[in-house]
């Protein structure tokens, strides 16, 4: 098999003309994610100047947090400040790019953070490509209260982020998913959301009753889940801002699960059981009318629409074993995608409508791969004891899942991996956590 | 429905409290047979020893079945507790029963959440066929949430693909 690794190769032109303010495209400095050979970008971010008394701590942890979301990416390396030959004092001086050049930094970040008399900051910037000797796009400056802090660090990270790989970032995001303690036979659950580097931790419902895999809204601003609260597990929706929760349908007796959001926000897909038959529905949220999508015996569950809403991947056992499927976003015949050994469940479309990701299962073992929406270019990303449930950074580029480990005092933790399979990593989390969802890029 | 749960809940704390205080649980629940057979005097109403007992219905008759992995159909053996649970269910006919489905955690959360809705429905209908009507029973599905057993090795996964017949105080609302 071809190495289907996507990598990176890092494509550094000189280009005579100064930069246009269509950077990302065309800037001189640029990773390029390709197949390739993979050489993580060498950078350099000095603690960023503090422009007005009392910024010297948010202006060093500024700088902090753009290096954590820069390097965690695996496709950039900071360089250690003690290399450093110069250091940025004022943020309008001219940069001595013979300085930066000799410890190899082929990227400059320099930044100020002021605080203003009503509390608030400003944070600006400016990223270098050191060995052309000029800026890469032009600077940027956000404005922001003190607590959203970080968040300004994930903007400036964002932005240099898509100046030199040419894709959308995902720093400025956040993750909900659901937070488990104490042990195998006795887990609690709770509902649980943070910055997607784990930072800013809330909980949005208590341990009382079981909750399960929460999804995003494509605004980010409500969440849908499976909870057990009223002694059978029900879809609810949940309003992040109040943090007022309701069941999304009024009828009991069923039982639901597995919710999404369509693209539009406006509707709902998820499965019902009625008897021992588990089927997908579709609801549309302001009305509660309901429809029925797939009528078989078989197990229908684990819905994800296409980014563009005209499509549902899905997984079903109607061949015999777990598989996916593709139908239209009204329902009808499906088309089987998946056609590997062993079994495929909860498939999710990326957002950029390239991929889906999905949970296999093959001999004792679990993976989290991607393949191409008619089921070509399989590649799995990872192994072990137990993964699943992927959900997709807001660019397509990473994907965080659960890690469950083995035994009897086995634990569930979240993990991230590039698409490219590279990059594997536990994401920060307080205590376990399972079923993560990546929210869009904040606004 | 949850009033049912609540009194559900109830007597569920009544037999873990009476499983670790009455010395007689054990013998006279498990081995010693229908309360009959208990000699006079040790017989509580309510108890293990009491035949018409939530707890004399899950230690002597047998509360649950055991499934094949990825499977729903009931084994011969299951059938055999079954049908000495619909009897039960005769003859103590002001309880109700909601039957917990639950699958090992070798599957996909959702895919588990189906299977265990699957389990629990193969032992409705089973009690449904021997003359249970079908609104004294609920289903419930936990997937692979509420294991028993938690190594990673077939014998505790064994215990855990299970309907558990869960006795239940309520009147029919």
């Amino acid at each position: 098999m071809k190495n289907l690794v996507l990598a990176l190769t890092l494509v550094l032109t000189s280009l005579s003309l100064a930069p246009t303010l269509a950077v990302a495209q065309s800037g001189p400095l640029r990773i390029e994610i390709t197949d390739g050979v993979i050489e993580p970008l060498p950078y350099a971010v000095p603690d960023f100047v503090a422009e007005s008394a009392g910024a010297g701590q948010l202006a060093r942890d500024i700088a902090r947090v753009v290096a954590a979301d820069l390097s965690g990416t695996g496709l950039f390396r900071e360089i250690s400040k003690d290399a450093f030959i110069s250091s940025i004092t004022n943020f309008e001086s001219p940069v001595q790019f013979a300085d930066w050049k000799a410890i190899n930094a082929q990227a400059l970040i320099s930044g100020a953070v002021s605080v203003d008399a009503s509390g608030n900051i400003a944070v600006k910037f400016r990223v270098y490509d050191v060995f052309a000797g000029q800026e890469l796009g032009n600077g940027l400056r956000f404005r922001g209260t003190q607590e959203g802090w970080r968040r300004m660090a994930h903007k400036v990270a964002d932005a240099v982020y898509s100046r030199i790989t040419g894709e959308s970032g995902y720093f400025d995001s956040r993750v909900v998913y659901v937070s488990e303690t104490g042990p195998k036979d006795d887990r609690k659950k709770r509902l649980a959301i943070m910055d997607y580097d784990g930072a800013n931790l809330k909980f949005l419902t208590d341990s009382n009753s079981i909750v399960l895999a929460p999804r995003f809204s494509p605004s980010g601003d409500r969440v849908l889940y499976t909870s057990y609260e009223t002694g059978f597990p029900r879809v609810f929706i949940l309003d992040i801002g109040s943090v007022t929760r309701r069941v999304l349908e009024a009828q009991s007796g069923d039982m639901s699960f597995a919710p999404r959001f369509s693209p539009d926000g406006r509707s709902v897909v998820y499965s019902i059981t009625d008897g021992g038959n588990t089927d997908i529905y579709r609801m549309e949220i302001a009305t509660g009318t309901r429809t029925r999508l797939t009528s078989a015996p078989s197990i229908e569950t684990a819905p994800s629409f296409s980014p563009d809403g005209t499509k549902i991947v899905f997984e079903s056992d109607r061949s015999g074993t777990q598989q996916l499927y593709v139908m239209s976003a009204t329902g009808g015949e499906a088309q089987r995608i998946s056609f590997g050994q062993g079994r495929y469940g909860t498939p999710v479309w990326s957002p950029r409508g390239d991929l889906i990701a999905f949970t296999k299962q093959n001999k004792g073992r679990f993976h989290i791969g991607v393949m191409r929406t008619d089921g070509s270019e399989e590649r799995l990303l990872t192994a072990s004891f137990l993964d699943e449930g992927p959900t997709w950074a807001p660019n397509g580029r990473v994907i965080m899942f659960t890690r469950e480990t083995q035994g009897a005092n086995g634990a569930a933790s979240l993990y991230s991996v590039d698409v490219s399979g590279r990059n594997l990593k536990p994401v920060r989390t307080q205590g376990g956590g399972s079923d993560p969802s990546w929210s869009p890029l904040q606004q | 429905m949850k009033k049912h749960l609540g009194k559900s809940a109830l007597l569920l704390a009544f037999l873990a409290v009476s499983a670790c205080t009455n010395p007689n649980a054990a013998g006279g629940g498990l081995f010693g047979g229908g309360g009959s057979g208990a000699a006079a005097g040790d017989f509580q109403p309510g108890s293990a020893s009491d035949p018409r007992s939530p707890a004399y219905f899950q230690q002597t008759i047998g509360d649950r079945v055991l499934f094949a992995v990825d499977q729903s159909t009931l084994t011969d053996q299951g059938r055999a507790v079954l049908t000495a649970q619909a009897n039960w269910l005769i003859t103590n006919s002001d309880y109700m029963a909601v039957i917990e489905g639950h699958a090992d955690e070798q599957g996909t959360r959702e895919y588990n959440l189906a299977l265990g809705a699957r389990r629990a429905n193969a032992v409705k209908e089973f009690l449904v066929s021997q003359g249970i009507a079908s609104n004294r029973l609920k289903t419930i599905t936990y997937g692979k949430e509420r294991p028993i057993e938690i190594c990673s090795a077939e014998a505790c996964y064994t215990q855990n693909r299970r309907a558990v017949t869960v006795i239940s105080a309520g009147l029919l609302s």
